[in-house]
């Protein structure tokens, strides 16, 4: 706490500071939030925002089966945040621990594909997969055997839907990793805890905050996936996203997509707001 | 099992996993490599004669003019906006920090296609027309967040002992931002600016909704790919790869520079 400006001057200054990023969020963040809620109360296929409000858009997606793409969109976030955790945990105990001066290269390595469009690099996986591709290309060339293609399956879509969010669980987990002392955990050693009970006890507890931001933060971005089930999957399985999207567009109707758009923002931001509320961020990004 | 044998496991899973990341890449870089209409694999006759055609488009030029535009903006203000936001973020005790700090992260726990259509709906109810300055503003909604992060871990290892000396040796307030503030928190700012430019030149998802009759680099791959293969995705998904991983490894080798430089 000694990096800090304690005095009333400090006081005054933050919040001057922090006045434009606020402005800012409030006309592009803020409103543009309310103006979906306030379509989704327009009557069906209406454009403008001078009709007085109903429930007709809600009734439609309760009575619809708009239940199933969304059951789909959470399902396929849950597994591919669960799949995530366990790829990413030894990696991040790597970067934190283990690699030492190859860290900042390796961390680097796994930053670039964050930064290349998710299409392009879901498209490498059709390329991968696709009949006479890379993959089934060199097993018949090598082999002499063609097995079917993997693409338009739903493995494929959770293929793609794990690869597009690795790094967003990885780097908050090698955060939360690297808040655990190392004296914690060899002072459990020195006590006689078994490996197993020292990442129980010790590792996981103490980098949980990181964890946890990790799972929350890739189980948002899971949810509103879209590009992974079109461009990898076919029409094996429809996320919410993608209803919101034909509704938007196709359909025409858009205060029907703006109230599915609201249902999900209700699921997304209940689940932030809970968990975010009981992180100190100051210990997460390294206040001294 | 022994410490050395497990970090040895460690080891070889992180670099498997890198190749799983890779390996996309691998088959977009080679794609774009072949000679013929079609992708066959293992590849029959090479060429770069698909490179030649794209660089020739004029369509194509006109992409990368819209995408470096919107890409460039948004560094600027991205990076003006989130420095003073990264100081409230991280460096002044203020009463409203706690909840300043939750807010700033909550466009970034939020679904990108989601905002997208947010946005859309919000400058048709202001009546704003479409084009590459709306998808500006809303690449921004997402990037200053980030931005504000990326340079907020600077401003954490930031000394403010540092100003106060500046300023009882008699610095002015511009000169302690100029001298002091500005240098040492340079990285932080460097590294900002390399994600703001490098996640809007990648972005699909606001761009989608937002860009109105421009069009960018990543909705066109993304109109072509579902319309069917043409080997000019291949050429400019190869192209914005390398891109990114040279424009990135490359502000890594300056931090470090300076880095050596000051010690």
């Amino acid at each position: 706490m000694a990096a800090l400006h304690e005095t009333g001057r400090g006081l005054s200054q933050g919040a001057r500071n922090a006045l434009p990023l606020l402005l800012f969020l409030l006309i592009g963040f803020a409103a543009p939030l309310i103006a979906v809620v306030a379509y989704s109360f327009m009557p069906a296929r209406s454009f403008g925002l001078i009709h007085p409000p109903t429930l007709e858009n809600y009734a439609e997606v309760f009575t619809g089966n708009s239940y199933i793409s969304f059951t789909w969109s959470l399902l396929f976030a849950a597994i591919t945040v669960f799949i995530l955790a366990l790829i990413c945990y030894p990696i991040a105990y790597g970067l934190a621990r283990v690699f030492g001066r190859w860290s900042p290269i390796l961390t680097l390595l796994f930053t670039i594909p964050l930064f290349v469009s998710e299409n392009v690099r879901l498209y490498g996986w059709i390329l991968f997969f696709i009949k006479n591709g890379v993959l089934l290309g060199t097993l018949k060339s090598w082999f002499g055997i063609e097995p079917e293609s993997w693409l338009f399956t739903r493995g494929i879509v959770l293929l793609g839907m794990v690869y597009v969010y690795l790094p967003f669980m990885l780097f908050p987990m090698t955060l939360g990793v690297s808040m655990v002392p190392n004296e914690t955990r060899e002072a459990a050693r020195d006590l006689g805890a078994t490996r197993w009970q020292v990442f129980r006890e010790v590792d996981l507890p103490l980098s949980m905050p990181g964890i946890m931001i990790g799972l929350l933060l890739t189980f948002v971005l899971a949810v509103g996936a879209i590009a992974e089930a079109k461009v990898l999957g076919g029409q094996t399985i429809i996320p919410i996203t993608h209803d919101i999207e034909i509704a938007f567009t196709y359909a025409q109707n858009w205060p029907l997509g703006a109230a599915l758009a609201v249902l999900l923002m209700l699921v997304v931001g209940t689940l932030v707001i809970l968990v975010l509320k009981r992180f100190d961020l100051d210990a997460i990004l390294g206040r001294r | 099992m022994s410490e050395r044998s497990r970090h040895a496991l460690i080891w070889a899973w992180t670099l498997a996993v890198l190749v799983f990341i890779y390996l996309p890449a691998l088959c977009i870089l080679l794609a774009s490599l072949t000679a013929s209409r079609y992708f066959l694999f293992p590849i029959q006759k090479w060429g770069l004669d698909w490179w030649r055609k794209t660089f020739a488009s004029i369509e194509i030029h006109q992409l990368f003019e819209t995408s470096i535009s919107i890409a460039l903006c948004v560094t600027v203000v991205a990076v003006v906006i989130a420095f003073f936001g990264a100081l409230a973020f991280a460096r002044y005790n203020w009463k409203g920090r706690t909840l300043f700090q939750k807010i700033v992260l909550l466009p970034i726990f939020f679904p990108q296609s989601v905002l997208g259509l947010a946005l859309l709906l919000w400058f048709n109810a202001i009546g704003l027309q479409m084009s590459w300055m709306t998808a500006v503003f809303a690449h921004l909604v997402w990037i200053i967040p980030v931005v504000t992060l990326v340079i907020s871990i600077q401003v954490y290892s930031f000394d403010p002992a540092l100003e106060e000396a500046a300023f009882d040796l008699g610095a002015s307030r511009l000169q302690v931002f100029r001298e002091v503030t500005l240098p040492v928190l340079l990285p932080g700012i460097v590294s900002g600016s390399l994600f703001a430019f490098l996640l809007s030149w990648g972005n699909f998802p606001l761009s989608l909704f937002t860009t109105g009759a421009d069009t960018t680099i990543p909705e066109y791959l993304y109109a072509k790919m579902v319309a069917g293969y043409t080997p000019g995705v291949p050429v400019l998904g190869t192209v914005s790869t390398f891109g990114a991983a040279i424009i990135l490894l490359g502000g890594y080798w300056l931090i470090t520079l300076r880095r050596r430089a000051q010690t």
